[in-house]
Protein backbone atom coordinates (compact mmCIF):
# COMPACT_ATOMS: atom_id res chain seq x y z
CA UNK A 1 0.00 0.00 0.00
CA UNK A 2 1.12 3.95 -0.50
CA UNK A 3 3.02 5.19 2.16
CA UNK A 4 1.10 9.01 2.37
CA UNK A 5 3.61 11.91 1.21
CA UNK A 6 3.80 14.70 3.15
CA UNK A 7 4.46 18.37 1.53
CA UNK A 8 7.84 18.49 3.06
CA UNK A 9 8.96 15.14 1.70
CA UNK A 10 7.99 16.47 -1.73
CA UNK A 11 9.63 19.75 -1.66
CA UNK A 12 12.81 17.10 -0.68
CA UNK A 13 12.23 15.58 -3.88
CA UNK A 14 11.96 19.12 -5.98
CA UNK A 15 15.27 19.91 -3.96
CA UNK A 16 17.16 17.22 -5.62
CA UNK A 17 15.21 17.34 -8.84
CA UNK A 18 13.48 13.85 -8.23
CA UNK A 19 10.02 15.18 -8.15
CA UNK A 20 7.55 13.81 -10.75
CA UNK A 21 5.68 16.91 -12.15
CA UNK A 22 2.41 16.39 -14.38
CA UNK A 23 0.15 19.31 -15.69
CA UNK A 24 -3.68 18.52 -14.58
CA UNK A 25 -4.29 17.90 -18.61
CA UNK A 26 -1.55 15.18 -18.45
CA UNK A 27 -2.58 13.31 -15.40
CA UNK A 28 -6.37 13.00 -16.55
CA UNK A 29 -5.20 11.92 -19.91
CA UNK A 30 -2.84 9.16 -17.54
CA UNK A 31 -5.91 8.54 -15.31
CA UNK A 32 -7.63 7.09 -18.43
CA UNK A 33 -5.64 3.62 -17.95
CA UNK A 34 -3.95 3.94 -14.91
CA UNK A 35 -5.91 3.77 -11.13
CA UNK A 36 -5.28 6.64 -8.70
CA UNK A 37 -2.98 3.82 -6.57
CA UNK A 38 -0.98 4.03 -9.50
CA UNK A 39 -0.73 7.92 -10.32
CA UNK A 40 -0.05 8.07 -6.61
CA UNK A 41 2.89 5.67 -6.54
CA UNK A 42 4.02 7.36 -9.73
CA UNK A 43 3.40 11.57 -9.61
CA UNK A 44 4.32 13.56 -7.31
CA UNK A 45 2.82 17.33 -7.83
CA UNK A 46 0.11 18.19 -10.13
CA UNK A 47 -0.18 21.50 -12.14
CA UNK A 48 -3.51 23.47 -13.01
CA UNK A 49 -3.82 26.91 -14.60
CA UNK A 50 -6.93 29.27 -15.39
CA UNK A 51 -6.76 32.63 -17.45
CA UNK A 52 -10.65 33.88 -17.62
CA UNK A 53 -11.87 37.14 -17.46
CA UNK A 54 -12.61 37.62 -13.44
CA UNK A 55 -13.87 40.93 -12.08
CA UNK A 56 -13.68 41.21 -8.24
CA UNK A 57 -10.21 42.17 -9.36
CA UNK A 58 -7.76 45.27 -8.18
CA UNK A 59 -4.24 46.41 -7.56
CA UNK A 60 -2.86 49.01 -4.00
CA UNK A 61 -0.49 51.53 -5.51
CA UNK A 62 2.03 53.61 -3.63
CA UNK A 63 2.53 56.31 -4.91
CA UNK A 64 4.88 58.00 -3.48
CA UNK A 65 4.63 61.39 -1.63
CA UNK A 66 4.92 64.83 -3.25
CA UNK A 67 7.13 67.81 -1.94
CA UNK A 68 5.19 69.60 -0.22
CA UNK A 69 3.15 66.34 0.87
CA UNK A 70 -0.51 65.97 -0.03
CA UNK A 71 -3.21 63.75 0.92
CA UNK A 72 -5.16 62.59 -1.89
CA UNK A 73 -9.10 62.45 -2.25
CA UNK A 74 -10.00 62.33 -5.58
CA UNK A 75 -7.69 60.36 -7.57
CA UNK A 76 -7.90 59.67 -11.29
CA UNK A 77 -5.33 57.26 -12.95
CA UNK A 78 -5.54 58.22 -16.98
CA UNK A 79 -9.18 59.99 -15.97
CA UNK A 80 -10.55 56.31 -13.95
CA UNK A 81 -11.51 57.32 -10.62
CA UNK A 82 -9.74 54.79 -8.15
CA UNK A 83 -10.57 54.77 -4.56
CA UNK A 84 -7.81 57.04 -2.60
CA UNK A 85 -9.97 56.54 0.75
CA UNK A 86 -6.96 54.91 2.58
CA UNK A 87 -4.39 56.40 3.29
CA UNK A 88 -2.24 59.74 1.89
CA UNK A 89 -1.17 58.55 -1.20
CA UNK A 90 -2.21 54.88 -1.29
CA UNK A 91 -5.02 54.24 -3.77
CA UNK A 92 -6.84 51.10 -4.57
CA UNK A 93 -7.64 50.13 -8.50
CA UNK A 94 -10.55 48.45 -9.14
CA UNK A 95 -10.28 46.87 -12.56
CA UNK A 96 -14.28 47.72 -13.42
CA UNK A 97 -13.81 51.35 -12.54
CA UNK A 98 -14.38 53.13 -16.01
CA UNK A 99 -13.29 56.58 -16.93
CA UNK A 100 -16.79 57.45 -18.21
CA UNK A 101 -18.36 58.41 -20.61
CA UNK A 102 -15.86 56.29 -22.18
CA UNK A 103 -17.00 53.11 -20.51
CA UNK A 104 -14.66 51.13 -22.59
CA UNK A 105 -11.53 52.16 -21.22
CA UNK A 106 -10.86 51.29 -17.07
CA UNK A 107 -9.11 50.22 -14.21
CA UNK A 108 -8.10 46.81 -15.91
CA UNK A 109 -6.63 49.02 -18.90
CA UNK A 110 -4.61 51.22 -16.03
CA UNK A 111 -3.41 48.08 -14.17
CA UNK A 112 -2.24 46.68 -17.75
CA UNK A 113 -0.53 49.37 -18.71
CA UNK A 114 1.56 49.91 -15.28
CA UNK A 115 2.44 46.12 -15.84
CA UNK A 116 3.51 47.17 -19.41
CA UNK A 117 5.94 49.76 -17.75
CA UNK A 118 3.76 52.86 -19.66
CA UNK A 119 3.40 56.01 -18.35
CA UNK A 120 0.04 57.14 -16.69
CA UNK A 121 -1.32 59.94 -16.15
CA UNK A 122 -2.01 60.91 -12.39
CA UNK A 123 -4.77 63.49 -11.81
CA UNK A 124 -5.55 63.76 -7.78
CA UNK A 125 -7.06 67.06 -5.54
CA UNK A 126 -7.76 67.58 -1.72
CA UNK A 127 -8.92 70.16 0.66
CA UNK A 128 -5.04 70.44 2.19
CA UNK A 129 -4.55 70.12 5.80
CA UNK A 130 -1.96 71.71 7.84
CA UNK A 131 0.36 68.91 7.63
CA UNK A 132 -0.44 67.77 3.81
CA UNK A 133 -0.97 71.53 2.52
CA UNK A 134 -0.74 70.68 -0.90
CA UNK A 135 -4.13 70.95 -2.88
CA UNK A 136 -3.64 68.86 -6.22
CA UNK A 137 -1.37 67.55 -8.12
CA UNK A 138 -1.05 66.24 -11.76
CA UNK A 139 1.52 64.16 -13.21
CA UNK A 140 2.74 61.01 -15.27
CA UNK A 141 3.69 57.99 -12.84
CA UNK A 142 4.79 54.66 -13.55
CA UNK A 143 5.86 50.77 -12.43
CA UNK A 144 9.57 52.48 -11.98
CA UNK A 145 8.73 55.69 -9.98
CA UNK A 146 5.69 54.30 -7.59
CA UNK A 147 6.64 52.00 -4.01
CA UNK A 148 4.08 49.50 -4.25
CA UNK A 149 1.98 47.90 -6.49
CA UNK A 150 -0.02 44.92 -5.16
CA UNK A 151 -2.32 43.21 -7.02
CA UNK A 152 -5.28 42.00 -4.69
CA UNK A 153 -7.84 40.08 -5.73
CA UNK A 154 -11.41 39.05 -4.01
CA UNK A 155 -12.35 36.87 -5.80
CA UNK A 156 -10.82 35.29 -8.34
CA UNK A 157 -10.46 30.85 -9.78
CA UNK A 158 -13.84 30.39 -9.69
CA UNK A 159 -14.53 26.59 -8.74
CA UNK A 160 -17.16 26.18 -11.45
CA UNK A 161 -19.29 28.64 -13.35
CA UNK A 162 -22.75 28.71 -15.03
CA UNK A 163 -23.53 28.19 -18.55
CA UNK A 164 -24.98 31.00 -20.32
CA UNK A 165 -28.11 30.80 -22.58
CA UNK A 166 -30.42 33.36 -23.85
CA UNK A 167 -34.01 32.25 -24.68
CA UNK A 168 -35.35 35.75 -25.71
CA UNK A 169 -35.65 37.09 -29.35
CA UNK A 170 -33.05 39.64 -28.49
CA UNK A 171 -29.51 40.04 -28.49
CA UNK A 172 -28.25 40.19 -24.56
CA UNK A 173 -24.92 41.62 -23.67
CA UNK A 174 -23.34 39.95 -20.77
CA UNK A 175 -20.44 39.55 -18.73
CA UNK A 176 -20.98 35.65 -19.97
CA UNK A 177 -20.31 37.44 -23.91
CA UNK A 178 -22.67 38.44 -26.49
CA UNK A 179 -25.49 35.98 -26.15
CA UNK A 180 -27.49 35.16 -29.24
CA UNK A 181 -31.13 35.62 -29.23
CA UNK A 182 -33.44 31.87 -29.08
CA UNK A 183 -30.76 29.86 -27.77
CA UNK A 184 -28.24 30.61 -31.01
CA UNK A 185 -24.91 30.17 -28.18
CA UNK A 186 -24.04 29.14 -25.27
CA UNK A 187 -21.12 30.28 -23.38
CA UNK A 188 -19.14 28.77 -20.89
CA UNK A 189 -15.82 30.10 -18.80
CA UNK A 190 -13.57 27.45 -17.23
CA UNK A 191 -10.31 25.75 -17.94
CA UNK A 192 -12.44 23.01 -16.83
CA UNK A 193 -10.32 19.44 -15.80
CA UNK A 194 -6.86 21.75 -15.39
CA UNK A 195 -8.63 24.57 -13.21
CA UNK A 196 -7.02 24.87 -9.71
CA UNK A 197 -10.16 24.73 -7.58
CA UNK A 198 -11.96 21.72 -9.72
CA UNK A 199 -8.58 19.69 -8.98
CA UNK A 200 -8.78 19.88 -5.41
CA UNK A 201 -12.67 20.10 -5.03
CA UNK A 202 -12.09 20.10 -1.22
CA UNK A 203 -9.49 22.61 -1.22
CA UNK A 204 -7.34 19.91 1.08
CA UNK A 205 -3.97 21.37 0.08
CA UNK A 206 -5.53 24.73 -1.19
CA UNK A 207 -5.59 27.12 1.83
CA UNK A 208 -4.19 30.59 3.26
CA UNK A 209 -0.80 31.35 2.67
CA UNK A 210 -0.59 28.70 -0.60
CA UNK A 211 2.08 29.88 -2.69
CA UNK A 212 0.82 29.97 -6.58
CA UNK A 213 1.16 31.00 -10.42
CA UNK A 214 -0.22 34.94 -10.25
CA UNK A 215 -0.52 36.69 -13.13
CA UNK A 216 3.32 35.52 -14.01
CA UNK A 217 4.73 35.59 -10.65
CA UNK A 218 4.67 34.18 -7.62
CA UNK A 219 1.86 35.05 -5.37
CA UNK A 220 -0.53 34.01 -2.46
CA UNK A 221 -3.30 32.40 -1.26
CA UNK A 222 -4.39 35.44 1.03
CA UNK A 223 -8.23 34.07 2.10
CA UNK A 224 -11.14 32.34 1.02
CA UNK A 225 -12.81 34.39 -2.15
CA UNK A 226 -15.88 36.65 -1.28
CA UNK A 227 -19.03 34.42 -2.12
CA UNK A 228 -17.00 31.32 -1.24
CA UNK A 229 -19.46 29.15 -1.06
CA UNK A 230 -18.83 25.21 -0.25
CA UNK A 231 -22.43 24.64 0.46
CA UNK A 232 -23.01 23.60 -3.15
CA UNK A 233 -24.35 19.73 -4.33
CA UNK A 234 -21.51 17.36 -5.59
CA UNK A 235 -21.81 15.08 -8.20
CA UNK A 236 -20.70 11.61 -7.90
CA UNK A 237 -17.53 12.38 -8.60
CA UNK A 238 -16.90 15.04 -6.10
CA UNK A 239 -17.39 17.83 -8.00
CA UNK A 240 -19.35 20.80 -7.06
CA UNK A 241 -22.21 21.72 -9.71
CA UNK A 242 -22.12 25.49 -10.61
CA UNK A 243 -20.56 28.26 -9.03
CA UNK A 244 -19.32 27.82 -5.71
CA UNK A 245 -15.53 28.09 -3.94
CA UNK A 246 -13.31 30.77 -4.86
CA UNK A 247 -10.52 32.20 -3.75
CA UNK A 248 -8.90 35.83 -3.00
CA UNK A 249 -5.17 36.10 -3.88
CA UNK A 250 -2.20 38.41 -3.20
CA UNK A 251 0.99 38.84 -5.40
CA UNK A 252 3.79 41.54 -6.69
CA UNK A 253 1.90 43.53 -9.96
CA UNK A 254 5.30 45.23 -10.49
CA UNK A 255 6.43 41.34 -11.45
CA UNK A 256 3.64 40.61 -13.24
CA UNK A 257 3.54 40.23 -17.21
CA UNK A 258 0.62 41.27 -19.75
CA UNK A 259 0.86 37.86 -21.27
CA UNK A 260 -1.04 36.71 -17.97
CA UNK A 261 -3.04 40.03 -17.08
CA UNK A 262 -5.03 41.49 -19.87
CA UNK A 263 -7.88 44.00 -19.69
CA UNK A 264 -10.88 42.87 -21.40
CA UNK A 265 -14.18 45.16 -22.62
CA UNK A 266 -17.58 43.37 -22.67
CA UNK A 267 -19.86 45.08 -25.11
CA UNK A 268 -22.16 46.77 -23.14
CA UNK A 269 -21.65 45.41 -19.64
CA UNK A 270 -18.62 46.93 -19.12
CA UNK A 271 -14.43 46.04 -18.26
CA UNK A 272 -13.36 43.21 -16.96
CA UNK A 273 -9.49 41.84 -16.69
CA UNK A 274 -8.03 38.43 -17.26
CA UNK A 275 -5.92 36.82 -14.66
CA UNK A 276 -4.11 34.38 -15.04
CA UNK A 277 -3.80 31.79 -12.10
CA UNK A 278 -1.82 28.57 -11.54
CA UNK A 279 -1.82 25.92 -8.54
CA UNK A 280 0.08 23.09 -7.79
CA UNK A 281 -1.40 20.46 -5.86
CA UNK A 282 0.49 17.96 -4.22
CA UNK A 283 -0.24 14.18 -4.60
CA UNK A 284 -0.46 13.17 -0.97
CA UNK A 285 -2.40 9.87 -1.15
CA UNK A 286 -5.05 7.60 -3.23
CA UNK A 287 -7.56 10.61 -2.66
CA UNK A 288 -5.58 13.22 -3.45
CA UNK A 289 -4.70 10.97 -6.88
CA UNK A 290 -8.13 10.13 -7.68
CA UNK A 291 -9.12 14.20 -7.41
CA UNK A 292 -6.69 15.65 -9.98
CA UNK A 293 -7.33 12.44 -12.29
CA UNK A 294 -10.60 14.49 -13.17
CA UNK A 295 -11.62 14.77 -16.57
CA UNK A 296 -13.74 17.20 -18.28
CA UNK A 297 -16.47 14.47 -18.78
CA UNK A 298 -16.56 14.01 -14.81
CA UNK A 299 -17.13 18.14 -14.06
CA UNK A 300 -20.90 19.29 -14.76
CA UNK A 301 -22.15 22.68 -14.58
CA UNK A 302 -25.64 24.08 -14.94
CA UNK A 303 -27.26 25.78 -17.62
CA UNK A 304 -28.44 29.62 -17.12
CA UNK A 305 -30.77 31.39 -19.22
CA UNK A 306 -29.68 35.11 -18.62
CA UNK A 307 -32.65 36.55 -20.67
CA UNK A 308 -34.96 35.19 -17.78
CA UNK A 309 -35.08 38.08 -14.94
CA UNK A 310 -34.84 35.19 -12.15
CA UNK A 311 -32.10 33.17 -14.29
CA UNK A 312 -33.83 29.97 -15.00
CA UNK A 313 -31.89 27.03 -14.85
CA UNK A 314 -32.80 24.96 -17.65
CA UNK A 315 -30.43 21.96 -17.38
CA UNK A 316 -27.07 20.28 -16.41
CA UNK A 317 -24.22 19.76 -18.86
CA UNK A 318 -20.44 17.97 -18.62
CA UNK A 319 -17.58 20.08 -19.77
CA UNK A 320 -16.56 17.45 -22.13
CA UNK A 321 -19.73 18.16 -24.48
CA UNK A 322 -19.12 22.48 -23.65
CA UNK A 323 -15.55 21.73 -25.20
CA UNK A 324 -17.07 19.39 -28.02
CA UNK A 325 -18.53 22.55 -29.73
CA UNK A 326 -22.11 21.65 -29.13
CA UNK A 327 -24.52 20.81 -26.74
CA UNK A 328 -28.29 19.85 -27.08
CA UNK A 329 -30.53 21.42 -24.78
CA UNK A 330 -34.41 20.48 -24.93
CA UNK A 331 -33.78 18.55 -28.13
CA UNK A 332 -31.76 21.88 -29.89
CA UNK A 333 -28.84 21.77 -30.84
CA UNK A 334 -26.21 24.44 -28.96
CA UNK A 335 -22.99 25.73 -30.61
CA UNK A 336 -20.84 26.57 -27.20
CA UNK A 337 -18.00 28.81 -26.95
CA UNK A 338 -15.55 29.53 -24.19
CA UNK A 339 -15.00 32.36 -22.87
CA UNK A 340 -11.69 31.25 -20.30
CA UNK A 341 -8.61 30.41 -22.37
CA UNK A 342 -7.51 27.02 -22.57
CA UNK A 343 -4.97 27.92 -24.43
CA UNK A 344 -3.31 30.36 -21.63
CA UNK A 345 -3.97 28.03 -18.82
CA UNK A 346 -2.42 25.46 -20.48
CA UNK A 347 0.83 27.44 -20.56
CA UNK A 348 0.57 28.53 -16.86
CA UNK A 349 0.27 24.61 -15.73
CA UNK A 350 3.36 23.85 -18.08
CA UNK A 351 5.13 26.92 -16.85
CA UNK A 352 4.51 26.15 -13.48
CA UNK A 353 5.37 22.50 -14.33
CA UNK A 354 8.60 23.16 -15.82
CA UNK A 355 9.40 25.66 -12.48
CA UNK A 356 8.43 23.39 -10.16
CA UNK A 357 10.35 20.44 -11.68
CA UNK A 358 13.78 22.70 -12.03
CA UNK A 359 13.38 23.19 -8.22
CA UNK A 360 12.30 26.83 -8.53
CA UNK A 361 9.07 26.73 -7.14
CA UNK A 362 8.42 25.18 -3.63
CA UNK A 363 5.40 23.44 -2.45
CA UNK A 364 3.51 25.20 0.98
CA UNK A 365 1.25 23.47 3.21
CA UNK A 366 -1.97 26.15 3.81
CA UNK A 367 -1.47 28.40 7.11
CA UNK A 368 -4.93 27.92 7.96
CA UNK A 369 -7.56 25.67 6.06
CA UNK A 370 -10.65 27.26 4.40
CA UNK A 371 -13.84 27.11 6.68
CA UNK A 372 -17.12 25.69 5.52
CA UNK A 373 -20.05 27.60 4.36
CA UNK A 374 -23.63 26.09 3.90
CA UNK A 375 -24.58 29.25 1.26
CA UNK A 376 -24.74 32.82 0.14
CA UNK A 377 -26.60 35.40 1.84
CA UNK A 378 -28.65 37.60 -0.46
CA UNK A 379 -29.19 41.72 0.01
CA UNK A 380 -32.29 42.14 1.37
CA UNK A 381 -34.24 45.38 0.67
CA UNK A 382 -35.25 46.64 4.10
CA UNK A 383 -36.48 50.15 3.02
CA UNK B 1 -24.70 39.56 -65.73
CA UNK B 2 -23.13 39.62 -62.14
CA UNK B 3 -22.52 37.47 -59.10
CA UNK B 4 -22.21 39.18 -55.86
CA UNK B 5 -22.20 38.08 -51.94
CA UNK B 6 -24.72 39.55 -49.52
CA UNK B 7 -25.75 39.19 -45.94
CA UNK B 8 -29.22 39.60 -45.39
CA UNK B 9 -30.66 40.73 -42.45
CA UNK B 10 -34.64 40.02 -41.92
CA UNK B 11 -36.48 42.02 -38.98
CA UNK B 12 -39.55 39.63 -37.43
CA UNK B 13 -42.02 40.90 -39.24
CA UNK B 14 -40.98 40.25 -42.43
CA UNK B 15 -39.67 36.39 -42.06
CA UNK B 16 -42.91 35.45 -42.91
CA UNK B 17 -42.99 36.90 -46.71
CA UNK B 18 -41.02 34.48 -49.01
CA UNK B 19 -38.31 37.22 -49.98
CA UNK B 20 -36.03 34.96 -52.18
CA UNK B 21 -39.02 33.20 -53.64
CA UNK B 22 -40.01 36.75 -54.78
CA UNK B 23 -36.51 37.57 -55.76
CA UNK B 24 -36.66 34.58 -57.78
CA UNK B 25 -39.72 34.67 -59.32
CA UNK B 26 -40.34 38.48 -59.81
CA UNK B 27 -36.64 39.44 -60.17
CA UNK B 28 -35.41 36.50 -62.13
CA UNK B 29 -32.49 36.75 -60.20
CA UNK B 30 -30.41 33.35 -59.49
CA UNK B 31 -29.89 32.96 -55.75
CA UNK B 32 -27.48 30.43 -54.47
CA UNK B 33 -27.98 30.71 -50.08
CA UNK B 34 -24.84 29.95 -48.28
CA UNK B 35 -25.90 30.25 -45.00
CA UNK B 36 -28.83 30.90 -43.54
CA UNK B 37 -30.36 31.76 -39.58
CA UNK B 38 -33.54 32.39 -39.57
CA UNK B 39 -36.90 31.54 -37.75
CA UNK B 40 -40.59 33.02 -37.98
CA UNK B 41 -40.71 36.15 -35.67
CA UNK B 42 -36.97 36.66 -34.89
CA UNK B 43 -34.44 38.82 -36.27
CA UNK B 44 -32.91 36.25 -39.41
CA UNK B 45 -29.56 36.30 -41.28
CA UNK B 46 -29.25 34.76 -44.70
CA UNK B 47 -25.74 34.76 -46.79
CA UNK B 48 -26.79 34.59 -50.10
CA UNK B 49 -24.87 35.01 -53.90
CA UNK B 50 -27.27 36.54 -55.85
CA UNK B 51 -26.61 36.42 -59.49
CA UNK B 52 -28.40 38.94 -62.51
CA UNK B 53 -27.81 41.86 -64.65
CA UNK B 54 -26.61 44.69 -62.30
CA UNK B 55 -29.94 46.97 -63.13
CA UNK B 56 -32.20 43.89 -62.29
CA UNK B 57 -29.94 43.71 -58.32
CA UNK B 58 -30.63 47.07 -57.87
CA UNK B 59 -34.31 46.49 -58.65
CA UNK B 60 -34.07 43.65 -56.26
CA UNK B 61 -32.24 45.18 -53.65
CA UNK B 62 -34.71 48.20 -53.63
CA UNK B 63 -37.59 45.53 -53.37
CA UNK B 64 -35.97 43.98 -50.13
CA UNK B 65 -34.94 47.67 -48.83
CA UNK B 66 -38.78 48.33 -48.94
CA UNK B 67 -39.42 45.51 -46.44
CA UNK B 68 -36.80 46.35 -43.70
CA UNK B 69 -34.44 43.44 -45.14
CA UNK B 70 -31.19 44.85 -44.45
CA UNK B 71 -29.03 44.05 -47.68
CA UNK B 72 -25.03 44.36 -47.31
CA UNK B 73 -22.54 43.16 -50.29
CA UNK B 74 -19.63 41.36 -48.38
CA UNK B 75 -17.09 43.36 -50.47
CA UNK B 76 -15.07 44.04 -47.16
CA UNK B 77 -12.90 41.57 -45.04
CA UNK B 78 -12.61 40.82 -41.41
CA UNK B 79 -8.76 41.35 -39.86
CA UNK B 80 -7.83 40.52 -36.61
CA UNK B 81 -4.58 40.97 -34.60
CA UNK B 82 -3.67 37.55 -34.01
CA UNK B 83 -0.50 38.41 -32.14
CA UNK B 84 -2.41 39.69 -28.97
CA UNK B 85 -5.30 37.46 -29.06
CA UNK B 86 -5.54 34.69 -25.99
CA UNK B 87 -7.70 32.66 -27.46
CA UNK B 88 -10.41 32.88 -25.43
CA UNK B 89 -13.15 31.80 -27.61
CA UNK B 90 -15.66 34.63 -27.14
CA UNK B 91 -15.42 35.58 -30.46
CA UNK B 92 -16.71 32.38 -32.13
CA UNK B 93 -19.69 32.53 -29.67
CA UNK B 94 -21.45 34.93 -31.99
CA UNK B 95 -19.49 33.62 -35.18
CA UNK B 96 -22.73 32.31 -36.90
CA UNK B 97 -21.25 31.47 -39.77
CA UNK B 98 -18.62 29.04 -38.72
CA UNK B 99 -15.88 31.01 -39.64
CA UNK B 100 -14.33 31.77 -36.11
CA UNK B 101 -14.03 28.69 -33.96
CA UNK B 102 -11.61 26.54 -31.86
CA UNK B 103 -9.70 23.92 -32.16
CA UNK B 104 -9.79 21.68 -29.70
CA UNK B 105 -6.46 20.00 -29.59
CA UNK B 106 -4.65 23.32 -29.38
CA UNK B 107 -7.42 25.27 -27.86
CA UNK B 108 -6.54 28.25 -30.49
CA UNK B 109 -8.66 30.66 -32.20
CA UNK B 110 -9.01 29.72 -36.02
CA UNK B 111 -10.34 32.09 -38.33
CA UNK B 112 -11.41 30.43 -41.99
CA UNK B 113 -11.42 34.03 -44.15
CA UNK B 114 -13.32 32.36 -46.38
CA UNK B 115 -16.66 31.41 -44.25
CA UNK B 116 -16.99 34.78 -42.85
CA UNK B 117 -19.59 36.77 -43.65
CA UNK B 118 -18.67 40.18 -42.18
CA UNK B 119 -21.69 40.35 -39.89
CA UNK B 120 -19.60 42.38 -37.67
CA UNK B 121 -20.55 40.46 -34.23
CA UNK B 122 -16.94 39.57 -33.67
CA UNK B 123 -16.21 43.04 -33.41
CA UNK B 124 -18.13 43.96 -30.12
CA UNK B 125 -17.71 40.46 -29.03
CA UNK B 126 -14.08 40.73 -28.92
CA UNK B 127 -13.05 41.59 -25.53
CA UNK B 128 -9.65 42.46 -26.24
CA UNK B 129 -11.50 44.58 -28.96
CA UNK B 130 -8.70 42.72 -31.34
CA UNK B 131 -11.40 42.41 -35.11
CA UNK B 132 -11.53 45.50 -37.33
CA UNK B 133 -13.16 45.78 -40.58
CA UNK B 134 -10.69 45.96 -43.85
CA UNK B 135 -12.51 48.01 -46.52
CA UNK B 136 -10.12 46.83 -49.07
Amino acid sequence: MLRKRSIVEINEKIRKGRAVVLTAEQVAAMGREATPAEVAEKVDVVTTGTFGPMCSSGMFINFGHTDPPMRMEKITLNNVPVFGGIAAVDAYVGATETALPHDQYGGAHVIEELIAGKDVLLQATAKGTDCYPRTEVKTLLNKATVNEMIMFNPRNAYQNYNVAVNSTSKMKFTYMGTLLPSFGNATFSTSGELSPLLNDPEMRTIGIGTRIFFGGTTGYVAWHGTQFNTGKPVNEHGVPIGNSATLALIGNAKEMSTRFIRAAYFEKYGVSIFVGVGIPIPVLDEEMARRVMVRNSQIETNIIDYGSPGHDLLGRVNYESLFSGEITLNGKKIRTAPLSSVRVAREIAETLCREITAGRFMLTAPVEAFRKTTGLNSLEIRL
Amino acid sequence: MKSRRFVLTFPPEATGEPITYNLIRKFDIMVNIVKADVSPGQVGHLVMEMTAPSKILKEGMEYMKERNVECVPIDRTITYQKDLCVHCGACSAVCFAGALTMNRSTAELVFDAEKCVVCELCLTACPLKLFSIDLG
